[in-house]
């Protein structure tokens, strides 16, 4: 007789009734929200609903926020001691942890994650990276950074879709703390949250000028990029995108510092904690719908446990609930726009045809919005698309090893090189296998760990410079002895 | 005194711990500040870059294995290698640069200090550019800073042996493998620097020293897949820019540096950040 009952969630939706979204906006530009020229729609990619209209920043708009953070820079915010700014970024620390519910409901509804990721991790470390950063604002020249830091100016930041918060908590905080002023272009997909820190910014009474927020698309963050006003430029984005700025900056004085694409390895070693080791997995891919950088979107299984994992995950997979996003009980929630997911989907129909075998749990997708399955691909070579380029969604490639050797020699052979992780419960070989690979950040026996104390970066073509962390503040202070 | 025909010695390239001529079979003249013919050393081509390259990644893994005392130990014996020869490059300097006794003397001194000097950082670096990071979570966190893999570096005209072991040294330091293109107009102290190296249990193919023209191979430094960073210190800054550009293909990290400095060493270090969890 069968004695296993199953129980079915009820669904737990988050309300919307915390979050104000007005019809239209305009650009944050010298304390002040500038009504913009043109307009271009952000929506709810779970459901394609229009949220609203916000402002295309052109050429007028650009020089303008220039021009206001120049001002900021010279008459207020480098002449402020370090303990006064660092207070102000207490202050934004503090709103923000005030306003969290609000700030995790629009970032879920703008770009589609999980309520349970924007109001677990997204909003609250947020949060963390201005308290933490505040700290530093009067301690620089402890930094070990040289004996009087000084900060660089302008500083022009241009962030992604995937973490839109906290992505641009990452740039503005440090920013701010070595004594900077920011132009900030949030992401075209996921402008909305950076618009409510602007109100953050005001409910803080930040001097005018101090950040200065422009939505639009590429051509808003190539008049950033060219700018002759603006000192340093701070990237987080694709590796094709980091060239073409490597290279336009290239003639002029500007300091850049990029955070770029990954292909990460996921190495299990045969004496890994197989269940601890399968939850690891699923977060190191599926977490943020595999809208990650640093995604463990390459699993390396040794083959002695291969068949035990893969038989494993995919159970572990069926029980992944996917759907909305305010659903507090959803754990992959929607691609993030209809762009994203044909790369996706081009992606994943190459590993077909290269050969690799596809899998997939069975989901009952939303008709509308942009959805796409938890999926993994095994038989998968290092000579497939799907093991080389950056997928940037929920599709893991799974290759197999003999030899820890073998192991790293996969690992390392790709030209990004921004995270890894490694599974075993034998401590001399998990810290070998560190040492072994040419990854910014090492995750042993955990994945997608993030802490404002903690540098992230990477080598190779993932990037240039660390953010977070002591070594982070070096991106927003003047090069003690090199140009 | 003597009617004695010396014997002139053939300076030939320094690559992978050997000394090979110039695949391309070029040379160019080198005369001293009189004016009168002192050598023909090797035009490096694009070829034995790539050659240089081959050989330095190779030395990559064991010289980043290498234990921070014992890199420590071959620096300082690089130091003492000079030391001894001091009379050789004073003259060999004073000959091809017209630097007065005194002046070629000091860059020497300085030269072998130097490389004292760095040989102390070795097991130091990381102590410095290093960090454990208190995570707000129940995980072990630490940073430590790594070397970046193969460097190329351009060398500064002058001064032609302090400018090049001030270029090569702090590469070297962290375990980094360097290929150095020498002073144009004074390469003669590079190469006589490299029988230093040859006979100081360095590993072969660590350091990698070319002569040669700069406007000819610093593109190709810049453009190589499989170099990882560039020092363009030799460059002049209107240089800088078609060198960043070509650089950007694999994301070089490209500095050009004032002085001697630990930042020299940091600047071709990688950090990476380690987790793992605490518990039972």
């Amino acid at each position: 007789m069968e004695t296993t009952m199953t129980f079915e969630y009820a669904p737990a939706p988050e309300s919307r009734a915390i979050v104000t979204i007005k019809p239209k906006y305009g650009h944050f530009i010298g304390g002040k929200f500038v009504a913009g020229s043109k307009h271009f729609p952000t929506i709810n990619p779970a459901t394609e609903e229009v949220l609203s209209q916000v402002a295309l920043a052109g050429k007028a708009e650009v020089d303008a926020a220039v021009k206001a953070a120049r001002k900021a820079y010279t008459t207020t915010w480098s002449k402020m001691s370090g303990k006064e700014r660092g207070k102000y970024l207490y202050r934004i620390a503090r709103i923000m942890q005030e306003r969290a519910r609000e700030f995790a409901v629009l970032e879920t509804l703008d770009n589609g994650k999980p309520i349970r990721e924007s109001r677990d991790t997204d909003i609250p470390l947020a949060a963390a990276h201005f308290f933490y950063h505040a700290g530093w604002a009067d301690k620089l020249e402890y930094a070990g950074l040289g004996t009087s830091p000084k900060p660089l100016g302008v500083a022009g930041q241009i962030i992604p879709w995937n973490f839109p918060l906290l992505m641009l908590a990452w740039k503005v905080a440090p920013a701010l703390a070595a004594g900077n002023t920011v132009v900030l272009k949030p992401a075209e997909s996921t402008p909305l949250t950076a618009l409510l820190f602007a109100e953050v910014c005001q409910q803080a009474e930040l001097p005018a000028g101090v950040v200065n927020i422009l939505t639009g698309d590429g051509s808003t963050g190539a008049l950033i990029v060219n700018h002759p006003g603006i000192d340093k430029i701070a990237f987080t984005g694709s590796t094709e995108v980091g060239k073409i700025i490597a290279r336009a900056v290239a003639p002029t004085n500007k300091s850049v510092t990029l955070e770029l694409g990954g292909k990460a390895a996921n190495i299990v070693f045969d004496d890994a904690p197989i269940d601890e080791t399968v939850e690891g997995i699923v977060n190191g891919i599926f977490f943020n719908q595999g809208h990650v950088c640093c995604a463990g979107s390459r699993l390396l299984l040794q083959e002695s446990v291969a068949e035990e994992v893969l038989h494993k995950l995919k159970n572990r997979m069926e029980k992944i609930r996917v759907g909305d996003p305010m659903d507090k009980n959803t754990d992959v929630g929607a691609i993030n726009s209809k762009e994203q997911l044909s790369k996706i989907i081009e992606l994943a129909a190459a590993g077909d045809s290269e050969g690799a075998e596809r899998w997939s749990p069975a989901c009952n997708l939303p008709s509308k919005g942009f959805w796409f399955a938890p999926t993994i691909f095994t038989g998968v070579t290092q000579a497939h698309r799907i093991a080389r380029e950056e997928i940037f969604g929920p599709v893991l490639s799974v290759l197999t090893f003999r030899t820890p050797a073998e192991a790293i020699e996969k690992a390392n052979n790709t030209p990004f090189g921004l995270s890894a992780g490694i599974w075993s419960e034998k401590g001399s070989r998990t810290l070998w296998a560190s040492q072994q690979l040419r990854a910014g950040v090492i995750w042993a026996n955990t994945f997608n760990k993030f802490d404002p104390t903690s540098p992230f970066g990477g080598y190779k073509e993932s990037g240039w410079g660390r953010e977070g962390g002591r070594h982070g503040l070096a991106a927003y202070l003047k090069g003690v002895n090199h140009e | 005194m003597s009617n004695r025909i010396d014997v002139k010695k053939t300076y030939k390239l320094y690559i992978n711990g050997a000394f090979p001529r110039t695949e391309s079979g070029r040379t160019y003249e080198v005369k001293n500040a009189k004016g009168v013919f002192v050598a023909n050393p090797c035009l490096a081509s694009r070829k034995d870059l790539r050659d240089a390259v081959v050989a330095a990644r190779a030395a990559h893994s064991g010289w980043n294995k290498a234990t921070a005392y014992n890199r420590g130990q071959i620096l300082y014996r690089i130091a003492e290698m000079l030391e001894g020869r001091r009379a050789q490059f004073v003259e060999e300097i004073m000959n091809v640069t017209g630097a007065t006794k005194a002046k070629a003397e000091k860059e020497v001194t300085d030269s072998v200090d130097r490389l004292v000097w760095y040989a102390g950082w070795t097991d130091k670096i990381a102590s410095l550019a290093g960090s454990t990071n208190p995570v707000a979570g129940p995980f072990y966190n630490f940073t430590v800073p790594e070397s970046m893999g193969v460097v190329a570096a351009i060398a500064p005209e002058s001064p032609s042996l302090l400018g090049l072991i001030d270029a090569v040294a702090p590469i070297i330091t962290s375990g980094n493998t360097v290929i150095v293109l020498a002073s144009t107009k004074a390469p003669l102290s590079a190469m006589t620097f490299a029988e230093v190296l040859a006979t100081s249990d360095l590993p072969a193919g660590v350091i990698n020293i070319l002569t040669g023209k700069k406007e000819e191979l610093a593109p190709w430094m810049a453009s190589h897949m499989d170099i990882d960073a560039l020092d363009i210190t030799g460059l002049k800054g209107k240089q800088f820019a078609d060198i960043k550009v070509a650089g950007a293909e694999n994301l070089k990290r490209i500095y050009s540096f004032k002085s001697a400095d630990p930042g020299r060493i940091i600047a071709f270090m990688e950090a990476k950040t380690v987790w793992h969890p605490i518990g039972l």
